[in-house]
């Protein structure tokens, strides 16, 4: 009896909702039956999406978007609130997860040309997607809203400053006002909340019903170049021959990586827990060295590499000329073969991309260009002595700054040449020449360094050998 | 209603037509009145902000003696510009040299390259960034790094033994056409 209701009200239900009409043929829709492992990469970024959705809509519940509370609900909600430490954790590495996942979802499709006849939209929306994805990193990142989150801000108004013409209008209205302050985080808090996650709703909308349009791809095949004429007839009729239905032939793959995905998610918040929140977002304060997160590293240190000359260029137009190039991509080439191994150059792109993005983010980690201002005076196994004008030149070393950009037997910075055989490339006059005048972005110490001191650091500097061989006899020399 | 949708054009008389073409841009007319009554208010609220001239308010950073002649100290103020809400991040910092008994420079923290703050290192005499390197002499002019001009001043005059800072706005460095 209450089985029949049940059913009855199932029936109505489905009759009333067209469960039956809609959704079923959607999830039952016949897909290759080859590409096993390969295509779980859009599902599982899906599912990262609403781990942020999940986790996002928590930390919301909690956080307050103004001035100092911002970063006082943040404390509270990783230090006391219970589970709080988790549900922040799991939203940063969350975010980690749905960038890095995005990104091997497109050079997925990328290499097995996905993207080419008739599924070039397919790949626009996916591009339009993943660049508000990467908004809302970056816009994630600056609700911390730290020291690090107010300076970040700071620079991004900077950049967009450099636009020409309409420069200082974008970057007054990034910062709500001429000064980052009390109406520049509520802006970001507006559009990271809903602005970019209602675009990437939309995108993401369409992106699959583009996919249910176009059906899923087959793994490329050499012997099968696409051929606009003739494709999708053909597609259906292999389609139609070896097939299986999504749900529950394929799907299964996907539920089993995001699975994976999500245990990784939760696992990195539980274990390693949330990053931890830099000083307060004191814009008076200098204690602050602003770094993007993990995944901008990599244009962190472009921008750092770059002369002065390309640096509005670039700063301005990588991101529309990347963006440009991979929308427009499947309308330079829609046609042709998929197979990775009649695309050589499609696999030598991603290497070459693959292999200057982890350099530059390795490089992007170090920060060489950065001066070390956390450097620890020399001691006195590197000076070798702890008095006479050697010890003071190498005391002077550190106070004066020199320490700061020049690395001495590993201990320095990196902004300048190293100095640890500096006694072997220079003589002494050389040596007082540069100090005096600088040059090559080393800044003049004639001003602040006195002639005794700067003979003591020189006396220092002409130690600074790797060979055993005698340094040259001391004379005494004016600046 | 069906019958109507699946009447071409050409089976309808001519009345029928013109009707259904004054409905079609009537409805697309309003739609676009409802779009821009919705949008117009709130874009000019978001928008505000880039219009308004910020009003320049002189702040109190210290007593005269408090600041050796040759010294270079960091100061904090207040915007001109702050709201109720705004707590700690209402401050702005400055570094305020003191040349001489009644000679005073107030430099803007944010570095010219991108906007970092600029450290004083006392010993070397140095502004420092910490972003890319960028140097700064005692006068703010640039000694190395990629900063394309020297530190911003700010205007600074002594009241009633009062060192006081004129607020303004983060120092962008635009590009000229
Ligand atoms: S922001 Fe100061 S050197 Fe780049």
């Amino acid at each position: 009896m209450a089985r029949q209701l049940l059913r009855n009200m199932g029936k109505w239900l489905d009759q009333r909702s067209g469960f039956s009409d809609y959704v079923v043929p959607l999830l039952t829709h016949i897909v290759p039956r080859d590409a096993r492992w390969w295509y779980v990469f859009g599902s599982a970024t899906l599912t990262a999406f609403f781990v942020q959705v999940v986790t996002g809509i928590c930390l919301a519940m909690t956080y307050v978007p103004g001035g100092d509370e911002a970063y006082e609900s943040l404390m509270y909600i990783t230090n006391t609130a219970p589970l709080g430490s988790i549900v922040r954790g799991m939203h940063y590495y969350g975010a980690s997860a749905m960038v890095m996942l995005a990104v091997i979802h497109m050079l997925q499709v990328y290499l097995h040309a996905t993207y080419k006849y008739p599924r070039e939209l397919n790949w626009m929306s996916g591009v339009v997607v993943l660049f508000v994805v990467l908004g809302m990193a970056f816009t994630g990142q600056l609700l911390r809203w730290d020291a690090n989150g107010v300076w970040s801000v700071a620079v991004a108004a900077e950049m967009a400053g450099r636009a020409p013409i309409v420069g200082p209008w974008i970057a007054e209205f990034i910062m709500g006002g001429t000064t980052v302050g009390g109406s520049t985080l509520t802006r970001f808090f507006a559009i990271h909340v809903f602005v970019l996650p209602g675009l990437i709703f939309a995108g993401v909308g369409l992106h699959l019903l583009l996919l249910f349009r176009h059906g899923v791809s087959e793994m490329p095949n050499p012997d099968q170049p696409v051929d606009p004429e003739t494709y999708k007839e053909e597609y259906e009729k292999r389609l139609k021959k070896s097939g299986v239905p999504f749900w529950p032939n394929a799907m299964w793959r996907d539920v089993v990586f995001s699975t994976v995905i999500v245990g990784v998610i939760l696992a990195c918040a539980v274990f390693i827990g949330p990053p931890a929140l830099d000083h307060p977002p004191n814009p008076s304060s200098i204690e602050a060295n602003p770094m993007p997160d993990w995944y901008f590293w990599w244009y962190f240190a472009v921008l750092s590499l770059l002369p002065a000359s390309l640096e509005t260029w670039v700063i301005l137009g990588a991101p529309v000329v990347g963006f440009l190039v991979l929308f427009l991509l499947p309308l330079i080439s829609n046609r042709g073969h998929r197979a990775p191994s009649k695309r050589p150059w499609a696999i030598g792109i991603v290497i070459a991309s693959f292999t200057g993005i982890l350099v530059l983010t390795i490089y992007g980690y170090h920060e060489p260009w950065s001066p070390d201002f956390g450097v620890k005076p020399l001691t006195k196994e590197v000076v070798g002595t702890d008095s006479g004008p050697i010890a003071r030149g190498a005391a002077l070393v550190h106070s004066k700054g020199c320490l700061y950009c020049h690395d001495i037997d590993g201990h320095g910075g990196h902004r300048g040449p190293e100095l640890s055989d500096i006694g072997q490339q220079l003589t002494r006059e050389d040596m007082i020449i540069r100090i005096n005048n600088g040059g090559y972005n080393m800044p003049a110490f004639a001003g602040s360094v006195t002639a005794k001191e700067l003979t003591d650091i020189v006396d220092f500097l002409q130690t600074r050998r790797d060979d055993d061989s005698i340094p040259p006899k001391r004379t005494t020399q004016s600046p | 209603m069906n019958h109507d949708s699946a009447e071409t054009p050409a089976e309808c008389p001519d009345e029928e037509v013109s009707r259904r073409s004054f409905y079609a841009k009537v409805s697309v007319a309003l739609s676009v009145a409802i779009g821009a009554m919705m949008v117009v208010p709130g874009l000019g609220f978001i928008l505000a902000p880039v219009f308004r001239k910020p009003p320049r308010k002189w702040r109190t950073v210290g007593k005269l003696d408090q600041f050796k002649v040759g010294s270079t100290s960091l100061v904090n103020f207040e915007d001109a510009t702050t709201v109720p809400w705004a707590g700690v991040t209402a401050k702005t910092g400055a570094w305020l040299r003191r040349v001489d008994d009644s000679t005073f420079i107030a430099f803007s923290i944010n570095c010219r390259h991108l906007g970092c703050p600029v450290r004083w290192v006392n010993d070397a005499e140095l502004f420092m960034c910490p972003c890319h390197g960028g140097v700064y002499y005692k006068d703010g002019t640039v000694a190395g790094g990629p900063p394309p001009k020297p530190l911003k001043r700010l205007a600074v005059r002594v009241r009633n033994q009062d060192v006081q800072i004129e607020t303004g706005p983060v120092p962008l460095t635009t590009t000229k056409v």
